[in-house]
């Protein structure tokens, strides 16, 4: 049955409207979860508040047992799902540098804009810093091109990589959350916050 | 302790809900930074068209038929906005601010967030997404580059971490 607009279910035509349903849904999700508050994101990394952590992970899992469930169900075609390339370089130097921006700049950039929507002005700066680091990457594209392309290995998968199914993947990437939640608790507990 | 805000665990299956419906309907996952991309690749096209011609990197997403702004994901942010702007309006949390640790000054605030706005725009092309598109996508679909994704950028915030603190706690 699904993915329905590849199979030509639903028209193409749809496609950008029901990703503007699926945005509203987004942003009203990451702002009700406090994502839109710079110092509740920082908090993850100081242990005052792990939000982050327990959407995050929740998300993850909750999206990848719906994907197994489904396609159990032929109710889509994992094959016709997109799976994001590794290029195993500019993965781990483009996360490093994301990594930086995130501890420095208190935001992403869904939750930057998250924040944006509510009026959060060191968000829309956030924003701008965003198109000026895309634009950077873009005008310096020709010197850093042979490193992009470098460690091809396709759309992989971890469970492929490791030779275990989709679902025991699942399963140990569950037992891991619920110990990083465990440990997120105890986390709060011990650094109490104020509410932002 | 009082919050205003959803549960996490809640928020996260919501959000993981959203998701899935972004697999089964289009095929594909969430993402933000793409939509970033096709803003400044367009702007770069009205200013200079025979730069982004020219250029290996602009030349990808231009010229005859392609128009990068009636994107996917452009579509989706616009409706991110949307989302938000009802979520803070619903909880009351509408206003302008510029939100920092009473420690700094809102001007520190704001150079911060210009220097890692910067920073995570570069590293989202180079990492090929962000942390919605790569990390939390990829994850969903049990890809590699989604693991590594999540583990450089959260690896490398929490090495970071000490040395920022002064700007947080």
């Amino acid at each position: 049955m699904g993915p329905l607009v590849p199979q030509e279910i639903i028209g193409a035509d749809w496609n950008l409207f029901i990703a503007f349903a699926i945005g509203i849904g987004f942003g009203f999700v990451l702002e009700q979860a406090g994502f839109s508050s710079s110092r509740k994101l920082a908090g993850m990394f100081y242990g005052y508040d792990t939000v982050v952590l327990k959407v995050f992970f929740t998300g993850a899992i909750t999206a990848m047992l719906g994907l197994l469930f489904f396609s159990l169900f032929g109710w889509i075609d994992l094959n016709l799902v997109y799976v994001n390339p590794t290029f195993l370089g500019s993965a781990i130097v483009g996360g490093i540098i994301m990594g930086a921006g995130f501890i420095i700049g208190g935001f992403c950039p869904g939750t930057s804009v998250c924040a944006a929507a509510i009026g959060k002005i060191d968000a829309m700066v956030f924003i701008g810093g965003i198109f000026l680091g895309i634009f950077f990457f873009a005008e310096g594209f020709p010197l850093i091109k042979d490193f992009y392309m470098s460690g091809d290995f396709g759309p992989m998968k971890v469970s492929e990589l490791l030779g275990i199914s989709g679902g025991l993947m699942a399963l140990l990437v569950i037992i891991a959350a619920l110990v990083m939640f465990k440990f997120g608790e105890l986390a709060e507990k011990k650094w109490p916050r104020e509410e932002y | 302790m009082k919050t205003n805000y959803m549960n996490p665990y809640l928020a996260g299956v919501l959000l993981g809900l959203v998701l899935l419906m972004a697999f089964f309907f289009s095929g594909r996952g969430l993402g933000a930074s793409g939509a970033a991309k096709s803003v400044v690749v367009s702007a770069v096209e009205v200013v200079a068209p025979q730069h982004t011609a020219n250029s290996p990197y602009y030349s990808k997403y231009v010229g005859e038929g392609k128009t990068p702004l009636k994107g996917w994901l452009v579509f989706e942010m616009m409706g991110v906005l949307v989302g938000g702007f009802l979520s803070g309006a619903l909880s009351g949390r509408l206003n302008w601010k510029i939100e920092h640790f009473p420690g700094i000054t809102a001007n520190r605030r704001l150079v911060f967030a210009a220097m890692g706005g910067i920073l995570f725009g570069f590293g989202s092309q180079l990492g090929r997404g962000c942390t919605s598109g790569s990390a939390l996508t990829g994850m969903a679909v049990l890809s590699v580059a989604g693991f590594v994704s999540m583990m450089a950028i959260f690896g490398t915030a929490f090495a970071m971490a000490y040395f920022l603190r002064k700007n947080w706690i």
